[in-house]
C-alpha cells in the first residue's frame, strides 16, 4: 500500500491545544470523535436489542404454548401501577430529551436540573417496581420461591408467566439501575460545567441508552401486563 | 503535495537498516501501573497474549489428561466423573478463554488501528475494559477449576448444568458469561474503528484482508454472543434460583436453551475462524508477493460467512428432536457456508499459482492451514447432511471435524499471524529454521492425532467416554502419541519466541519486505503509532509484477 504522510499529526503539541476541552486525543477532530461516540452506542444498542431478544423469545414460543396459564397470571399484575410507570418512563424520557438539548446548547445548568429530573423519575419508577415485587412474593407468585397456583391445569403456564416476568423486568430494571448510576456520574460532571455547544456527546449517547431502556418497558407493559386484562381482576 | 506522488511500483524502496527505535511503546513508560492501567492497544495486546497464552496451556492440560485416559479401553486412569470434568474444563478453557480472543484480542488490536492508519482504537478505555472482563472471567474459571471443576461440557446443557448438575456451574456460567462480555467490547471496538477512523484514502475497497474478516468478526460478536449471554443468565437462574426456563417438570423446555446456545454458539465458530481466514489472506500476500487474487472475493466471502453462520444453528439439533423439516432446511442452508469458505480457498491457491513463494515460517503454517482448513471443511459437509449426521452424531467424527477447524485452522493460522508479526511486535527477529520446525512438527502432530478419530468416529466410538471396547485401542494409541508430538510442537515457538526477545537481532520495520501500513512504521511502533497521519493512495498488496525472490 503506497502511502505518504501529508497531514500534520493532530496529536503533536503545538496543534493540540487548539482543540475544544473533552477532545479524545485517539481522534482527527472533534466532530470525528462525535461521529464514533454516537455509532459506539448505537452498536451497544445493537447489542442490547440481541440480549433482550433472547427472552423475547423465549417468552413468544411459552405463551404460544400455554396461552390459558400465561394470561391467567397476568391478570394478576396491577395494571395501574404498571401503567404509572409507563407514563413516569415516558416522562423522564422528555427530561431526558431536554437534558440532551441544553447540553447542545452549553446550558450546563439546565444539563444538571433536567437529569436530576430524570433521575428522580427514574427512582420512582424503581419504587414502583420494588412494591409490585414485595405485592408477588406476599402472594405466593414468586416461583422457585413460593409458587402457589390454585388452578392445576394453568398452573405450569402461570409459573411459567412469573419466571418471565421476574426475568424480563428484573432485567429492565438492573439497566435502570446502571442507568441511574450513570446519570449520577453526567450530574457530577454537569456540575464542572463540562458541556459546551462542541462537547455533548456523552449526554447524547446517556440519551439514547435511556431511550432505549424505556422502550424495552414500552413493549413489556402490554406484553406482560395487558394479558388477562379481559378477564377482570381476580380468578 | 500528494498529487505529485509517482506510483511506489517502479521504485522498490531501499533496503531497512534493521534499527530499533530508541523510544517505542514497550518502553515509553514503565511500572506494572504503567501496564494494568495502560490505554494503548498494542500493551493491551500484550496483556491479552500474556492471559490467553495461560489459558491455552491450562486447556492443553486437561486435554492431555483426556488423552492418557484414552490409551487404555478401560478407565484406569481416572473415574468417569473425572473425565466429565476434564473434557469439559478442556472445552471451556479452550473455546471462551482461548479460541474467541485469540487473534481478535492479539493480533487484530494491535493491527485493526495500525492497519486503519490510526492512533489507537475509537475506544481506549473500552478496550481496557475488555481486557478486564476477561480477567473477571478468567478468576470465575480458575474458580470453577479449583472447586473440582464442571461436568456439563463446553455447552451447558440443561439439564445437565441444572437438574443434574453437581459441579461449580455458576461460576463457570459466569466465567463464560464476563468472557463473553469482554468479547462484545472488542467487536463494538472494532465496529467503530473501522467505520470511522480510517486514514484518509484508505477506502472500504482499500482495506488489508483482515480488516475485513476482523468487521464481519465483529459483527458476530454484537449480534451473536449477547444472546448466549442472556441464555447462560437463564441457566444460572434455573439453577440458582428454581427459575424453570428449560425444566420440563415447571413446563420449560430443554431443547429451547439449546437453540439459544447455538444461535450464538455456531456464529462462534466463525468468532474463531473468521480471523484466521484473514491472517491467511495476509500471509498468502506478504509470502507470494503479490496482491491476493479475487481481492473483492475474498473480502464479501468473510461478510457472507458472518451472514450465513447465524442462519445454521440447527445442524446441532438433528437428533435433539428437531422437526425433521426444520433440520432439512438447515441441512441445506448449512451446506452454503461451503461457498464462501470455498472460495478463500481457490482464491489463495490461485494467488500461490506460480507466484515466487519465499518458504518462511509464517508461509509454512499458512501451508499447513490450507490441508487442515480443506479437511475440517469438507468433513463439515459430511455432518451437514441430514441422513449422514444421524450415523455420526456425537461420535469422534464430530470431535475431529471441530479440531481441524477450531484447533488446526485457528491455531495454525494464529502462530503463522504471530510469527508473521512478531517482529512488529517485539521488534526482534526469531529463529526461522525453528519455526519451520515447529511448523511441520505441529502440522505432524495434529493429523497424528485428529486424523484416526475421523475413523474411530466413523466405527461408532462415542464421544465423552473415558472407557471403550479394545478393538479401538490401536487408533487412540496414535491419537495421544500424536498428542504428545504436537505439545513438543507447541513448546517449540514458546522457547524460541522468549528467546527472541532477550537475544534475537533487530528486526527493523519491515523484515518480510511486505506492504502494508504496519510495515512502514518502525518496529516496535512508536506509542501514538504514526508521526504523520498517513495518506492511502493505492491499493492493497500492489507488489510488483514479478517481485520475489
Ligand atoms: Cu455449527
Amino acid at each position: 500500500m503506497a502511502t505518504h504522510a501529508t497531514t500534520p499529526n493532530a496529536h503533536s503539541d503545538d496543534h493540540h491545544h487548539a482543540h475544544p476541552p473533552g477532545f479524545a486525543h485517539q481522534f482527527e477532530d472533534i466532530g470525528q470523535q462525535l461521529d464514533s461516540t454516537t455509532l459506539g452506542m448505537w452498536v451497544f444498542l445493537a447489542q442490547e436489542i440481541m440480549f433482550f431478544g433472547g427472552l423475547f423469545c423465549g417468552y413468544s414460543i411459552y405463551r404460544s404454548l400455554m396461552p390459558a396459564g400465561f394470561e391467567a397470571a397476568s391478570n394478576h399484575l396491577n395494571v395501574p401501577l404498571g401503567f404509572a410507570n409507563t407514563v413516569v418512563l415516558i416522562a423522564s424520557s422528555l427530561t431526558m430529551a431536554l437534558a440532551v438539548r441544553a447540553a447542545m446548547l452549553g446550558d450546563n445548568k439546565w444539563v444538571l436540573r433536567w437529569l436530576v429530573g430524570t433521575l428522580i423519575l427514574g427512582c420512582m419508577f424503581l419504587g414502583v417496581k420494588i412494591i409490585e415485587y414485595s405485592d408477588k412474593f406476599e402472594h405466593h407468585l414468586v416461583p422457585g420461591y413460593n409458587f402457589q397456583w390454585a388452578n392445576a391445569a394453568e398452573a405450569p403456564g402461570a409459573q411459567m408467566f412469573y419466571v418471565f416476568y421476574f426475568t424480563m423486568t428484573g432485567m429492565h430494571a438492573l439497566h435502570m439501575v446502571i442507568g441511574a448510576g450513570l446519570l449520577l456520574y453526567f450530574i457530577y460532571k454537569a456540575s464542572k460545567n463540562t458541556y459546551h455547544p462542541q462537547y455533548f456527546g456523552p449526554i447524547e449517547n446517556m440519551g439514547l441508552y435511556w431511550h432505549f431502556v424505556d422502550i424495552v418497558w414500552i413493549f413489556l407493559f402490554p406484553l406482560l401486563y395487558l394479558l388477562g386484562y379481559h378477564l377482570g381482576k381476580g380468578h | 503535495m500528494s498529487a505529485t506522488a509517482i506510483p511506489r511500483v517502479h521504485t522498490p524502496p531501499p533496503p531497512d537498516p534493521p534499527v530499533r527505535p530508541a523510544k517505542h511503546y514497550i518502553n515509553a513508560t514503565s511500572g506494572l501501573a504503567s501496564w494494568l492501567l495502560t490505554v494503548d492497544h498494542k500493551r493491551i495486546t500484550i496483556l491479552y497474549l500474556i492471559s490467553i497464552t495461560i489459558f491455552f496451556a491450562i486447556g492443553g492440560f486437561f486435554a492431555m489428561l483426556v488423552r492418557l485416559e484414552l490409551i487404555t479401553p478401560q478407565g484406569d486412569l481416572m473415574t468417569a466423573e473425572t473425565y466429565n470434568r476434564s473434557f469439559s474444563m478442556h472445552g471451556i478453557a479452550m473455546v471462551f478463554f482461548f479460541l474467541i480472543p485469540s487473534i481478535p484480542a492479539t493480533l487484530g488490536n494491535f493491527l485493526v488501528p495500525i492497519m486503519c492508519g490510526a492512533r489507537d482504537l475509537a475506544f481506549p478505555k473500552i478496550n481496557l475494559l475488555s481486557w478486564y472482563c476477561f480477567i473477571v472471567g478468567a478468576v470465575f474459571a480458575l474458580a470453577t477449576a479449583f472447586m473440582g471443576g464442571v461436568d456439563t461440557g463446553w455447552t451447558f446443557y440443561t439439564p445437565y448444568s441444572s437438574t443434574y448438575a453437581n459441579g461449580a456451574v455458576l461460576t463457570a456460567i459466569l466465567g463464560a458469561f464476563f468472557a463473553g462480555f469482554s468479547s462484545i467490547l472488542t467487536g463494538l471496538n472494532f465496529i467503530v474503528t473501522i467505520h470511522k477512523m480510517r486514514a484518509p484514502g484508505l477506502t472500504w475497497f482499500r482495506m488489508p484482508l483482515f480488516l475485513w474478516a476482523m468487521y464481519a468478526t465483529s459483527i458476530i460478536q454484537i449480534l451473536g454472543t449477547p444472546v448466549v449471554a442472556i441464555t447462560l443468565i437463564l441457566v444460572g437462574l434455573e439453577r440458582g434460583l428454581g427459575f424453570g426456563f428449560f425444566d420440563p417438570k415447571l413446563g420449560g423446555d430443554p431443547i429451547l436453551m439449546q437453540h439459544l446456545f447455538w444461535f450464538y454458539s455456531h456464529p462462534a465458530v466463525y468468532v474463531m475462524i473468521l480471523p484466521p481466514l484473514g491472517v491467511m489472506s495476509e500471509l498468502t500476500a506478504a509470502f507470494c508477493r503479490r496482491r491476493v487474487y479475487g481481492y473483492h472475493f475474498v473480502a464479501l466471502s468473510s461478510v457472507a460467512i458472518a451472514v450465513i453462520s447465524f442462519i445454521v444453528w440447527g445442524h446441532h439439533l438433528f437428533t435433539s428432536g428437531q422437526s425433521v423439516y426444520a433440520g432439512m432446511v438447515f441441512s441445506v442452508l448449512t451446506f452454503l457456508v461451503g461457498i464462501p469458505s470455498a472460495i478463500k480457498v481457490f482464491n489463495w491457491m490461485a494467488t500461490m499459482f506460480k507466484a515466487s513463494i519465499s518458504f518462511e515460517a509464517p508461509m509454512i503454517y499458512a501451508f499447513g492451514f490450507i490441508g487442515l482448513f480443506t479437511i475440517g471443511g469438507v468433513t463439515g459437509l459430511f455432518l451437514a447432511t441430514l441422513g449422514l449426521d444421524i450415523h455420526m452424531h456425537d461420535t469422534y467424527f464430530v470431535v475431529a471435524h471441530f479440531h481441524y477447524i477450531m484447533v488446526g485452522s485457528a491455531i495454525f493460522s494464529y502462530m503463522g499471524g504471530l510469527h508473521y508479526w512478531w517482529p512488529k511486535i517485539t521488534g526482534k527477529l526469531y529463529n526461522d529454521t525453528l519455526g519451520c520446525i515447529s511448523a511441520v512438527l505441529i502440522f505432524l502432530g495434529f493429523n497424528a492425532t485428529f486424523f484416526p478419530q475421523f475413523i474411530l468416529g466413523y466405527m461408532g466410538m462415542p464421544r465423552r467416554y473415558h472407557a471403550y471396547p479394545a478393538e479401538f485401542q490401536f487408533l487412540n494409541i496414535c491419537s495421544s502419541l500424536g498428542a504428545t508430538l504436537l505439545a513438543v510442537g507447541y513448546v517449540l515457538p514458546a522457547i524460541y519466541f522468549t528467546w527472541s526477545l532477550f537475544k534475537g537481532k533487530d528486526a527493523g520495520p519491515n523484515p518480510f519486505k511486505a506492504k502494508g501500513l504496519e510495515w512502514e512504521i518502525p518496529s516496535p511502533p512508536p506509542t501514538e503509532n504514526f508521526t504523520k497521519v498517513p495518506v492511502v493512495n493505492s491499493e492493497p498488496y500492489d507488489y510488483a509484477p514479478g517481485a520475489g525472490h
